[in-house]
């Protein structure tokens, strides 16, 4: 679908911050391998697990002939980044590094990445290009409700925003309140935030009487951090009135920006000039072709500070084999509603949270939050969705409000084939998030 | 005539139910009557109080789903058979019963019958007719007292 009332040079190859968006394909392989084989080399040299890895393989960097050669190379994994800590895959040097990005990690020790000059600028021209996509000019007011700090969301969006000569309102996550009176009061006309927060700051601007339509000029919601689904997306549209565009990113590979979704919505262009990418089948990691769904795999191809090869995402998706109707060649991928990470087995089948949502906002009348718990028992382990009612759906027939949760049921077990407990619950009752949420309560024995 | 009657969603939560009548109190209605209609998973609490319109104020401010329903209240002769009379009335106008549920004044002698039906306008018409008194809601607060 493509969304209405588009400035008219939204896809335009002679906009300054867009050109290299359609770069033919021809030159633009040329240039991926001349970058490849410069990033090969240079981490080579100065990375020494890199270096370790590839000797143990027998690659040398003059092994680099193709784009195709790339899968000689060792991958990279987030516990590389754990064990090297703080700066074991730095590749400048320190006087060329200006900004560390951290991430907790939520099993205690943080990775650390020392980014150079270069490579704040090629993030914040990712963050760019992803905003000129989506229509956002100088003039609109950017509230930036992403976190600020070690978390490269806030950061990302606030160079981006600014590189585009927009206001930017550095507001990052939490005091709810604040947030709308901001929005109101400055004329925001585009939130960066994660769907989860966002969501959130919908509730709140219902308790308030605040309709988005009425009372705010906000056009764009720029969402990412966190897996989710078209679903989502359409409940978030239909509530406020905003486009709701996909920005993906990630700390290791740089930040917000290393893709996004253009007005066609076929999925995210990858700005692959910066950051190529693969498919691998996780279990054997050997490449998928183009249209297979597997795990998404980037290499840095012009970042100093922290080169990195072959990285694992987790985060499955597929490469689109289609050119996109907008022009730019750049290669497309699914949003990730899934990581592997994330995967649940349940009751043998394999699940994931993103399934989940699908079916449950299938059922328009249902709130777009929900909790899924799991729990052992003797016997089969408890499988529950709580979900919450809204006013809207609620009426005082039991039969209607025992369809509700039948439509509920039905939808969830159409795609993932199970039967979980639909548990309705209260309005405001289950957890908002400030940043990423936590949907998954998964207590049983391992 | 019908009268307005709040249901509110009851999630399947100890102390849900205290909840709501604390909810109530604190914001001095009473309540005339209520019924629960439950499941295993949920419930539903319908009552008759003495400020609906307030009610339904302070019950989403507490974070509540309630809404209000028009249902109709009879009254019915406190004798074997009043109940079957009513319900002839209702058969033979043809009107369905979407849930019921009885109380009794303080002072006996009479009960009344609160009812949603498909049609309550019709309902209200037939019981008139055959000479079952409807009440109003400000009867039913005044019998109540």
């Amino acid at each position: 679908m493509v969304y209405p009332e588009l400035p008219h040079d939204v896809n335009s190859p002679t906009h300054p911050v867009s050109a290299m968006d359609y770069m033919p394909v021809e030159p633009l392989r040329a240039l991926q391998l001349h970058r490849l084989q410069w990033t090969v080399k240079y981490a080579y040299e100065r990375v020494p697990l890199f270096r370790k890895r590839c000797e143990e393989r027998g690659v040398r960097p003059e092994h680099i002939k193709t784009l195709a050669d790339i899968k000689l190379l060792p991958f990279s994994k987030k516990t590389d980044l754990r064990d090297e800590y703080p700066m074991g895959l730095r590749g400048a040097p320190m006087d060329e590094i200006v900004r560390f990005h951290c991430s907790s990690g939520t099993t205690g020790k943080p990775i650390c990445i020392p980014n150079t000059m270069q490579d704040i600028e090629v993030w914040k021209n990712g963050a760019m290009r992803c905003l000129t996509m989506y229509g956002i000019r100088a003039g609109d007011v950017i509230q930036v409700a992403y976190g600020y700090g070690l978390f490269t969301g806030g950061l990302g969006l606030h160079y981006g925003g600014e590189g585009l000569g927009c206001a930017v309102l550095p507001i990052s996550g939490g005091n709810t309140e604040r947030q709308i009176m901001l929005m109101r009061d400055l004329g925001v006309t585009a939130i960066a935030a994660t769907p989860s927060y966002f969501l959130r700051i919908m509730d709140e601007a219902k308790k308030q009487g605040v309709d988005f339509r009425r009372d705010t000029k906000l056009r764009h919601g720029i969402f990412g951090a966190e897996p989710w689904t078209d679903e989502m997306r359409e409940t978030i549209e239909r509530e406020t009135g905003i486009i709701a565009h996909d920005i993906y990113g990630l700390t290791e590979i740089s930040g917000p920006g290393v893709a996004g979704a253009c007005p066609h919505r076929t999925g995210l262009h990858i700005w692959e000039d910066h950051f190529y990418p693969e498919i691998i089948d996780p279990d054997t990691l050997e490449p998928l072709p183009d249209g297979e769904i597997g795990e998404l795999v980037f290499t840095t191809i012009s970042r100093c500070g922290t080169p990195m090869i072959r990285y694992r995402t987790r985060d499955l998706t597929r490469l689109h084999t289609e050119k996109c109707p907008c022009g730019r060649t750049m290669r497309v991928m699914d949003r990730i509603s899934a990581r592997s990470d994330d995967m649940l087995i349940i009751h043998g089948v394999n699940v994931f949270p993103g399934q989940i949502e699908a079916g449950l906002l299938r059922v328009p009348e249902v709130a777009p939050h929900y909790q899924i718990v799991l729990e052992s028992t003797d016997t089969l382990d408890r499988f529950e969705i709580k979900v919450e009612v809204t006013d809207a759906a609620f009426s005082d027939d039991i039969r209607h409000m025992e369809n509700l949760r039948k439509r509920v049921l039905d939808a969830v077990k159409s795609i993932i084939g199970l039967t979980p407990k639909i548990s309705l619950v209260e309005p405001n009752t289950l957890p908002r998030s400030e940043g990423k949420i936590k949907r998954v309560i998964d207590n049983r024995k391992k | 005539m019908t009268i307005n009657q709040i249901s509110v969603f009851l999630e399947n939560r100890p102390g849900q139910l205290a909840n709501i009548c604390r909810t109530l109190a604190n914001a001095d209605i009473s309540i005339v009557t209520l019924s629960l209609a439950d499941t295993a998973e949920f419930g539903i609490v319908r009552m008759i109080v003495s400020d609906h319109d307030k009610a339904k104020e302070v019950l989403k401010k507490a974070g509540h789903v309630a809404n209000m329903r028009e249902v109709v209240a009879v009254t019915v002769p406190d004798r074997p058979g009043g109940m079957a009379e009513i319900l002839d009335v209702l058969d033979a106008a043809k009107v369905d019963i979407e849930y019921s549920y009885a109380f009794a004044f303080h002072h006996g002698e009479k009960a009344v019958l609160v009812f949603h039906f498909d049609d309550n306008e019709k309902a209200c018409a037939a019981l008139a007719a055959a000479g079952h008194p409807v009440l109003d809601y400000k009867s039913v607060l005044e019998e109540a007292k």
